[in-house]
């Protein structure tokens, strides 16, 4: 491989900016009043809680596993924050820690469940996808709307940047979750063990890593970036409802894979997921931009890129194999 | 040689599993600056022993001390700790990580957290070159290295956690030629550096290049130790395999083997595949019995697996009645009429849950398709007939074939088999696991069967059995075939020759 500049590694993700570019460039050239950069700005404003989900997911699905729970967290917190705020009356610097710890304690629970009993990932955050699901419809049938002027400030200030332009601080949040996490799986040891354990699992622990310890963590880590975007998308509606992000777990998946993490586990990067979540951004942005396609489009135009991105990861990987033989 | 103090002694090790007494009163020592060949048959407790080193089981009885110094390993990972490290045939390693990170993960150098990416590809690089002499880019994924490699990293990786113990669990098996010469330098290199180096292999060849020493167990027992230089290739066989060589010619000759076999029902020709079995010429005729002898691991079963293409030739051809034919897979030789009991018989023959009709009509079924069923009459009056025929026990044939004992889950495999009226039967260890008793029935209707001009390739590790009933018989060493043995000449004293070989 060493004719090429390009490692095969970095494939995708190579691919995914040529298609954030190229979609944006056909966008400009399509449309008046594309080609700008609060165009850009708003796809992070639209998707801060989109980018912080994913980038929990990235490490589940990293290290060989799937987290399915992560639209009915936020559901769950959005619902939990409305009630406690709204109708208990509780200050907000009390229940954005609480429903954050709740979140990473379910997350580590599921963590728990899949490690030392075995049970496959989808099985058990399936099992929590019901539960936080329902657990919102105990709290209320209904959407409750927030009015907690911390709430509103945080939905409606415009961080401005040069050059006129503004974004919120969610995505603010959100890149600085982005930049943890780029550290967090390239540079500790954490992150090289979440990355051994998606290429064999049995392997790691033999190489003495802290293979139960870490699994928990990832678990426990994804929770928090659930329960993280779950806050986010609360000032983004400023309502708690329980049908809130329904679905929203597919779409996540939808954008790691489209960001070049291999399902199978053990290869991808954390930058791709934002670029994954980018081009869903992008698509949605385009089609709304066209006027006359109803948004389902943009589930139609996800699902070819989501089939095409696992063809080119299959043939990427089969090439390799190739190789090798 | 000098006696000097050894490295890491085992002595008196005792380990029981319910049912086997895997080692007993084991004494093993190994001594820095040697390779140390451990020796033996399936079943005789090498990997038993190697486990209790490495810390996988606890000995029952008996003392480890390395350095002098007594140890109790409690798991793999402690054993490394102490400075014992396993090198597995299939490499334990992560393919999609970096050659680096596979060397150093867990031990990456590190400041304030965060993994110096240029100092560890710096370590990894000097150490894969100053102690293996193994230049490669250490920043690629280790999965696009061949094995070889992987295997050497994985050694890489084993001596900076400690070195002072390596053991080397058969990591020849998967390796050609140039790869397994590459491991053997980097095996001498570390010989000098002083480290002691466990080697476990079925390759005599490969030991008599390498080893320094050899201990030798059978049955759980502790057989002998001897410097490699003063153990002849045909004691070591007869070491392994618990005959004495004065036990020769007792064997009571069957029937006279004059026959020419001049009609060949299969004849493989330079049949080899890479990696697998080097190529070989097989012929073998109407009503022959071949028996193929070796050593386990010397490629029998690969050379089976060929001829029933289960395992796809890379070279040679294939002539069954005068004409070029292809085995491609087991469906063709099943067509061609070609028939193959495996060794695995639990897993890759007997279906546990059906009952004992059902498994023997199932080759039979297959080969009509499913869509012409056989009737529940013809099922059963076939059962019934083969359950006489190979006196199977309990002459039931509704009862789940699980409640059988081995020999009779046997024959219920060779019913199978039989149904489909094969012109060649390829009988792969048909005897392994099962009582004497049983084991001469099966001999007898192997016998028989030739006699009624089916051909029958015979693969036993029981030499007396190979002996007993084959007209002709190809002896396996390292994958290659190094010799075949017919009529008068067949002699115990003779198979054992070609086996040790050298």
């Amino acid at each position: 491989m060493a004719r090429f500049a390009i490692k095969k590694q970095h494939v995708p993700i190579i691919a995914s900016t040529a298609l954030l570019i190229l979609i944006f460039a056909a966008g400009s050239l399509r449309y008046t009043g594309f080609f700008s950069l609060q165009v850009l700005l708003n796809l992070l404003i639209d998707n801060a809680f989109l980018l912080i989900v994913a980038v929990g997911m990235t490490f589940v699905i990293l290290s060989g596993g799937i987290d399915l729970s992560v639209g009915s967290v936020i559901a769950l917190t959005t619902m939990l924050s409305a009630a406690l705020i709204e109708q208990a009356g509780w200050p907000p610097a009390v229940v954005i820690p609480l429903v954050l710890a709740l979140g990473t304690s379910m997350g580590a629970g599921m963590g728990a469940i899949i490690h030392y009993y075995r049970i496959q990932p989808f099985i058990v955050t399936l099992a929590g996808m019901f539960l936080a699901r329902g657990l919102c419809f105990v709290i209320s049938i209904n959407a409750i709307t927030i009015k907690d002027p911390f709430y509103v400030t945080m939905a409606q200030t415009r961080v401005p940047i040069p050059g006129g332009n503004f974004i919120s601080i969610s995505v603010i949040i959100a890149l600085a979750v982005l930049a943890a996490a780029i550290w967090l799986a390239h540079f500790t040891r954490f992150g090289r063990c979440v990355y051994a354990i998606g290429g064999n699992e049995y392997s790691a622990l033999l190489m003495g890593l802290p293979v139960g310890r870490t699994k928990v963590l990832i678990y426990a880590f994804s929770g928090f970036c659930s329960a993280l975007a779950g806050v986010v998308f609360t000032f983004y509606m400023l309502s708690g409802y329980g049908l809130h992000a329904l679905g929203l777990e597919l779409d996540t998946i939808a954008a790691v894979v489209i960001g070049g993490t291999l399902l199978t586990g053990g290869v991808g990067y954390v930058f791709g997921t934002f670029l994954g979540v980018m081009l869903q951004g992008i698509i949605q942005t385009i089609i709304s931009f066209e006027g006359t396609l109803s948004s389902w489009w943009t589930k139609i135009v996800i699902g070819v890129l989501l089939l095409l991105f696992i063809l080119l990861q299959r043939l990427l990987s089969s090439r390799g194999e190739v190789r090798e033989a | 040689m000098q006696e000097r103090e050894p490295l890491l002694v085992m002595s008196d090790i005792h380990k029981a599993f319910p049912g086997v007494q895997a080692l007993s009163g084991v004494h093993f020592r190994l001594f820095p600056g040697e390779i140390h060949a451990l020796m033996g048959e399936n079943g005789a407790g090498k990997s038993t022993l190697i486990k209790v080193l490495t810390g996988v089981y606890p000995a029952d009885r008996g003392e480890i001390r390395l350095e002098g110094r007594v140890i109790q390993p409690h798991s793999p990972l402690e054993a490394q700790m102490l400075g014992i490290s396993t090198v597995y045939q299939e490499v334990n390693l992560c393919p999609n990580l970096s050659v680096a990170e596979n060397i150093l993960i867990g031990r990456e150098p590190r400041r304030f957290g965060r993994i110096r990416w240029k100092a560890m590809n710096e370590e990894a690089r000097r150490l894969l070159e100053e102690r293996l002499h193994l230049r490669i880019d250490v920043t690629r994924p280790l999965g696009s290295y061949s094995v070889a490699i992987q295997q050497l990293v994985a050694i890489a990786r084993a001596l900076n956690i400690s070195a002072k113990v390596l053991i080397l669990d058969e990591p020849t098996s998967s390796l050609d030629r140039g790869e397994v010469e590459q491991l053997f330098s980097v095996m001498r290199k570390l010989r000098e550096d002083g480290l002691a180096i466990l080697f476990v292999t079925h390759f005599l060849d490969q030991v008599y290049e390498v080893s320094d020493r050899i201990t030798v167990l059978r049955n759980g027992r502790l057989i002998g130790e001897h410097l490699t230089e003063n153990l002849p290739r045909l004691e070591l066989v007869s070491q392994m395999i618990g005959k004495e060589l004065k036990e020769l010619e007792e064997l009571p000759k069957e029937e006279s083997r004059v026959a020419d076999w001049a009609e060949k029902t299969l004849e493989a020709v330079g049949v080899g595949r890479k990696g697998s079995v080097e190529p070989f010429d097989l012929g073998i005729g109407k009503g022959e019995i071949v028996g193929m002898a070796g050593l386990l691991g010397s490629g029998r079963t690969e050379a089976a697996r060929l001829l029933f293409g289960a395992d796809r030739a890379d070279q040679g051809r294939f002539v069954m009645s005068g004409e070029d034919t292809v085995i491609h897979s087991p469906r063709q030789a099943i067509d061609k009429g070609i028939a193959f009991c495996s060794e695995n018989r639990k897993t890759e023959g007997i279906i546990d849950e059906l009952s004992v009709r059902e498994n023997i009509i199932a080759a039979l079924q297959a080969s009509q398709g499913w869509f012409r069923a056989l009737s529940r009459k013809r099922q059963e009056e076939l059962a019934d007939e083969y359950i006489r025929a190979l006196n199977i026990y309990p002459p039931n044939p509704e009862i789940p074939v699980k409640n059988l004992s081995g020999g009779n889950q046997q024959k219920v495999l060779l019913a199978r088999w039989l149904l489909t009226h094969p012109k060649l039967l390829i009988l792969d260890e048909p005897t392994r696991g099962i009582d004497v008793g049983a084991k001469a029935e099966i001999q007898k209707l192997i016998l028989s069967l030739a006699r009624e001009g089916m051909s029958v390739l015979f693969i036993s590790s029981e030499l007396e059995e190979v002996l007993r009933i084959s007209h002709r018989i190809a002896v396996m060493r390292d994958r290659r075939k190094v010799s075949e043995i017919a009529g008068e000449d067949i002699s115990r004293e003779r198979v054992m020759k070609a086996i040790a070989g050298g």
